[in-house]
């Protein structure tokens, strides 16, 4: 049989503009200006950066305003906008020791060098709608700066060793996601990087039953830390490296139970996260989701979703998972006509042999 | 690396790159630009892969990318160079031609002294402000003695 799949291509133009239209709303009302979404809407900026992979708030802020607020779709205009682009290198390793803080909480210890500091948080929020916002009044800066080295809390406080430690070790070449794709078992790093660029959803939810009890994982959040770190990268032309700017970064620390295991003494482990701008929920996640994936390494009993490596990894990132779900709507004219003369013709063989057991549907003739 | 005999030039690389791009235009306005002057590269945006570390210390990964804006110029015989954070391709050229003014010595302490020193002033005032906003918010913890 023929099936029409050809001639939408007006309804197709008339649809963009319509597209076009609703997304700029009210003429009356002026257009945002991207100033405005980088300064105002910063969390949704930093979400689309995260996950679009591409640390730019001018990108996506555009991003934003042409997808009409929907994240994923701003999402997906910032990971299409950077195939685009050369790749100059790879920055020296991100020092998230050095941040110059402002935020910085540890859920383990109370004294920690340097103090605790709650920076902009909604965390004390009562979360009422405030109808009547006025202008905020400026905040008065302590008499002295934050220490300008702030050294990381685990690193720290473990001086009886019952905190693993982490070696830079030999710098192996880490494994890229961007040009070679996943492959399983992946390594950690290779994990790290599809967290870094997985849906927060995913992971938010992927994170909760981990907590919930599918994965025995005990979390604690050792410290957590926002703030601007320096970019370094290290040209062929200049043979040195040099700052090429500072990003903000969120970057959490999960400390684990660990009853010991595969050779390792019972100690506390960890879960790392580590975001674009102030993204903290995503880091946190991003931690917990990492730690559970550690369970083959640890030689834990693995049988909950977060711990399967395979199945996290595979349906993390917002882009595919869209795609997938949303090319349902696209015309299977043809495959769907085939299903329907599959059904017609049972249905014609079953009322011409009524007293017969039902035949089996697809697949096992 | 070999970081020592070009410790300097790092050092005003990085600033420059650090710096706001208006302020770093006002600086350099009053400076004529060279009279030999060619953009052997002209400003160019790509991507660096940010590179973190697994657990903030250990093996390197991947982390995502930043947008990056280089640029190459040739003024009065010296060849200056900028990779600036960013899509900013005015800033870039600044960047690269200050470079390459840098290490011109007629020029070298004027420029350092009337486009280095106040922006790196710019910039730790700054940073000075956004650090001693953060302490406000930091927690003094009370301890409260218990009876016998």
């Amino acid at each position: 049989m023929y099936v029409a799949v050809k001639g939408g291509e007006q309804a197709i133009a008339r649809s963009l503009e319509l597209l076009a239209e609703a997304r700029r709303g009210d003429p009356a009302l002026p257009e945002l200006e991207l100033a405005q979404i980088r300064e105002q809407l910063r969390l949704g900026v930093a979400r689309v950066m995260q996950e679009g992979s591409l640390y730019d708030e001018e990108l996506a802020a555009l991003a934003m305003r042409q997808a009409a607020g929907d994240m994923l779709e701003a999402i997906f205009l910032l990971r299409a906008y950077r195939t685009t682009l050369p790749r100059f290198g790879y920055s020296l390793p991100l020092d998230t020791s050095s941040m110059r803080v402002r935020r910085r909480v540890s859920g383990t210890f109370k004294d920690i060098p340097g103090g605790q500091v709650l920076g902009p948080t909604y965390d004390y929020t009562q979360r009422l709608l405030d109808f009547d916002p006025t202008a905020p009044a400026a905040v008065t800066p302590a008499t002295a700066p934050l220490p300008s080295q702030m050294p990381r809390v685990l690193d720290l406080l473990d001086a009886e060793a019952l905190i693993e430690r982490f070696a830079p070790g030999d710098d192996a070449e880490p494994f890229d996601l961007t040009r070679e794709p996943l492959s399983f078992p992946a390594d950690r790093a290779t994990r790290l990087q599809n967290l870094a660029r997985g849906d927060e959803g995913f992971l938010l939810g992927m994170a909760y039953s981990t907590q919930r009890g599918y994965a025995e994982s005990h979390p604690f959040a050792g410290e957590i830390r926002m703030g601007e770190v320096d970019v370094l990268v290290c040209p062929e032309e200049l043979g040195f490296a040099i700052e090429i700017g500072s990003i903000t970064l969120t970057e959490c620390q999960m400390i684990n139970q660990f009853q010991g295991g595969n050779g390792v003494p019972p100690q506390f482990t960890r879960g790392y996260g580590l975001s674009m701008g102030e993204g903290e929920r995503k880091a946190m996640s991003m931690a917990l989701v990492d730690r559970a994936l550690r369970c083959d390494e640890l030689g834990e009993a693995s049988y909950a979703p977060a711990q399967n490596q395979e199945f996290v990894l595979s349906h993390s990132d917002s882009v595919e998972a869209s795609g997938f779900v949303q090319h349902l709507k696209l015309p299977h004219y043809v495959d769907f006509q085939a299903e329907l003369s599959l059904l017609r013709t049972l249905a014609a063989q079953q009322s011409a042999t009524p007293n017969e057991q039902p035949l089996s549907t697809a697949g096992e003739q | 690396m070999d970081t020592s005999p070009n410790l300097a030039r790092a050092q005003w690389m990085s600033l420059l790159a650090q710096s706001d791009p208006a302020e770093l235009a006002a600086a350099m306005d009053g400076f004529a630009p060279p009279a030999d002057l060619s953009w052997l590269r002209p400003a160019q945006t790509g991507l660096y892969m940010l590179r973190g570390r697994v657990g903030g210390s250990g093996q390197p990964f991947n982390f995502g990318e930043v947008t990056v804006t280089r640029c190459s110029v040739q003024a009065d015989g010296q060849i200056g160079h900028a990779w600036v954070r960013g899509g900013n391709a005015r800033h870039a050229e600044l960047a690269a031609l200050a470079d390459a003014m840098l290490q011109d010595e007629q020029r070298h302490a004027r420029i350092q002294l009337q486009v280095i020193e106040p922006l790196r002033r710019a910039l730790e005032r700054r940073r000075d402000e956004a650090s001693r906003k953060a302490a406000a918010s930091k927690v003094e913890f009370f301890t409260v003695v218990r009876g016998e």
